[in-house]
């Protein structure tokens, strides 16, 4: 079942174009990465699902508008924007009580089992609590709610290695299932790249690119090239090229560059590029359109 | 603090079907003034403050009573009504400025704060109106606050009592007679109606600050105060009237005018210090314009608060 489809999907502040007509379909059970630069319309797109923005276009939530409905929506919808919006002033056992006292689907007992695993103490104020172990916080109640679709804006913005390793962990064993729904923006794209299923890349309010996860796979291959093949692996289109301790580093669209793999392979070391490498190349060489240079 | 909940979230959870057990509409609402109270400490703190100053202060002006009390009964052979009410009087007026107060300061941040500190973002990501959240917030000026009053004014005042008889049987006085002559209850029944009266009466002077706290980016103090004051000035500049002003006075005080009698049946003015329970006027209180009007202005206000909050954002 479709848990976001929008259609023409557009909003503007005042002559900026934040998301320009833009198609989304989310499938149920899939974790969709939304990759993009800073002012790419990232976070209006997912404050237009979440319903704290008014926008143009089609669009449904859980078969829901978002703008109309948001307090029904929020029964199936959870929410971590950035680890500053947990009230401050709150303790923490307020916050158990509070959420158990408005969300049909909250189950306290889950949310104090993951917090029994962390070292926050119920009657600690969240402005005593690290940046870290707000996030934990915030994670256990998000996770003890029994929610179809959970949005997570920078989720990991600030903390250390070490916690994000742990928060992307705790999601994919306690709360990941085939009938949940995950859409995450992050610009530490490393972290996700073996937690997606889904990668989209949003550029000037526009999807510049859609696909799964296997699709990426088999469609990208990045060579490092041998340094006497270089003339002939260029010749084949690479979509992007970069240097790297004096050695070649050519990324290939299989789709664009009608190469297969076994030739690339002749010319050096093949592999799956990193989501970064090809945020790089696809965004470079967006900008080199735009500006009408040919990269 | 917490009892009630353990009670109440887990029974919605284990419904089997895992469909979302039906949530009392009222739960919301419940859970969100809680929160106000977590959030806004002042709301409880300075009226009891308020109370707990007052008591010390009526505690050490007990120890001149005797002096008093003699010199009193050289004039007359028992004090005046007056006089004997006068401290129980002020110590119920005294928290309802000081909750009027709170009152105003909460309602100007009401709607503010939340965008500031950005936590709008998180109350926005639960199951709550936004008509539940400013529902919430109105509720705490208009119902929280006076019943507040009522409930400390009155142990408040039971204390005073006792502490006034003690204090009459060291001295050699009688306390049966404070007993008798102090109408305490009479005195609370129309505190409570005067409460209710003023809360009614200020609504859209909340309703206003709430709405302001929604719309302003900063400095909502001046958003509430500046516009009515410069609507003022403009009319007696341009008219030279003072409708506007009047209007706003009489928003103010006129509560007393429109809901009790402050004359007696001779006409001479009641000391506002005891008001007999004869002096309500609660029939012309409820047939006023006055009142109506202002519970019109305050509801289409906050309904404009609870329009306005979902366009809003963290600033």
């Amino acid at each position: 079942m479709t848990v976001i489809e929008a259609r023409g999907l557009r909003k503007t502040f005042g002559t900026t174009i934040a998301l320009d007509g833009i198609n989304l379909r989310v499938e149920e059970g899939r974790i969709l990465g939304l990759i993009g630069p800073n002012g790419a319309g990232k976070s209006t797109a997912l404050n237009a699902i979440l319903g704290l923005t008014p926008y143009h276009g089609e669009l449904k939530v859980l078969g829901r508008d978002p703008w109309t409905e948001r307090d029904q929506l929020m029964c199936d919808v959870c929410f971590i924007a950035d680890v500053a919006v947990l009230p401050r002033w709150m303790r923490v056992w307020q916050a158990l009580d509070y959420v158990a006292g408005v969300h049909p689907r909250f189950d306290r007992a889950k949310a104090e089992g993951f917090l029994a695993k962390t070292d926050i103490r119920r009657a600690s104020k969240i402005r005593e609590l690290s940046k870290g172990m707000v996030t934990q916080l915030h994670l256990a109640l998000v996770m003890a709610i029994d929610a179809r679709l959970l949005v997570l804006d920078e989720p990991t913005l600030g903390l250390d290695i070490l916690y994000r390793k742990q928060f992307y962990d705790s999601l994919l064993n306690d709360y990941f299932d085939r009938s949940r729904t995950i859409v995450v923006t992050t610009h530490q794209v490393e972290d996700v790249q073996h937690v997606l299923t889904d990668l989209m890349f949003i550029n000037r309010g526009r999807i510049v690119l859609d696909c799964s996860m296997e699709e990426f796979e088999s469609r990208y291959v990045e060579v490092t090239v041998n340094p006497e093949k270089v003339v002939a692996a260029r010749a084949l289109k690479p979509i992007h090229e970069r240097q790297v301790l004096g050695r070649g580093i050519l990324l290939f669209d299989l789709k664009l560059s009608h190469v297969d793999r076994q030739q690339l392979a002749g010319l050096g070391e093949v592999r799956t590029p990193g989501i970064a490498d090809l945020f790089v190349a696809v965004m470079g060489n967006q900008a080199g359109e735009a500006q009408g240079v040919a990269q | 603090m917490n009892s009630p909940s353990n009670a109440g979230p887990e029974s919605p959870l284990n419904s089997p079907t895992g469909a979302p057990a039906p949530i009392a509409e009222t739960r919301p609402l419940y859970w969100s003034v809680r929160r106000e109270l977590w959030e806004n400490r002042s709301i409880y703190i300075a009226p009891l403050a308020t109370a707990a100053v007052y008591l010390f202060g009526y505690l050490i002006s007990l120890l001149w009573v005797p002096y008093s009390m003699r010199a009193m009964a050289a004039l007359h052979s028992a004090p005046p009504l007056i006089v004997l009410a006068m401290p129980y009087s002020h110590a119920g007026m005294l928290t309802t400025v000081i909750a009027f107060i709170v009152g105003i300061f909460y309602s100007l941040d009401a709607l503010y704060g939340e965008r500031r500190d950005r936590t709008i973002l998180f109350w926005k990501s639960l199951p709550v109106s936004d008509g539940t959240t400013v529902l919430s917030k109105a509720i705490i000026p208009l119902v929280v606050l006076p019943l507040l009053v009522f409930a400390i004014t009155v142990p408040l005042q039971f204390i005073m009592r006792v502490l006034s008889m003690a204090g009459a049987l060291i001295s050699g006085g009688s306390a049966a007679a404070i007993w008798r002559q102090l109408p305490l209850f009479e005195m609370q029944v129309v505190l409570l109606y005067g409460l209710i009266v003023l809360a009614l009466w200020h609504a859209p002077i909340y309703a206003w600050l709430i709405l302001v706290s929604g719309y302003a980016r900063r400095a909502p103090f001046l958003w509430a105060v500046l516009p009515p004051i410069a609507i003022g000035v403009f009319e007696k500049l341009a008219l030279n009237t003072s409708h506007f002003g009047l209007l706003m006075q009489d928003r103010f005080f006129g509560f007393s005018a429109a809901a009790f009698d402050l004359t007696d049946k001779n006409g001479v003015p009641i000391d506002a210090h005891f008001i007999p329970l004869a002096q309500l006027a609660p029939g012309r209180f409820l047939s006023s314009p006055g009142l109506w009007i202002g519970l019109i202005v305050a509801a289409v206000l906050l309904l404009a608060a609870v329009r306005l909050r979902r366009y809003q954002g963290p600033i």
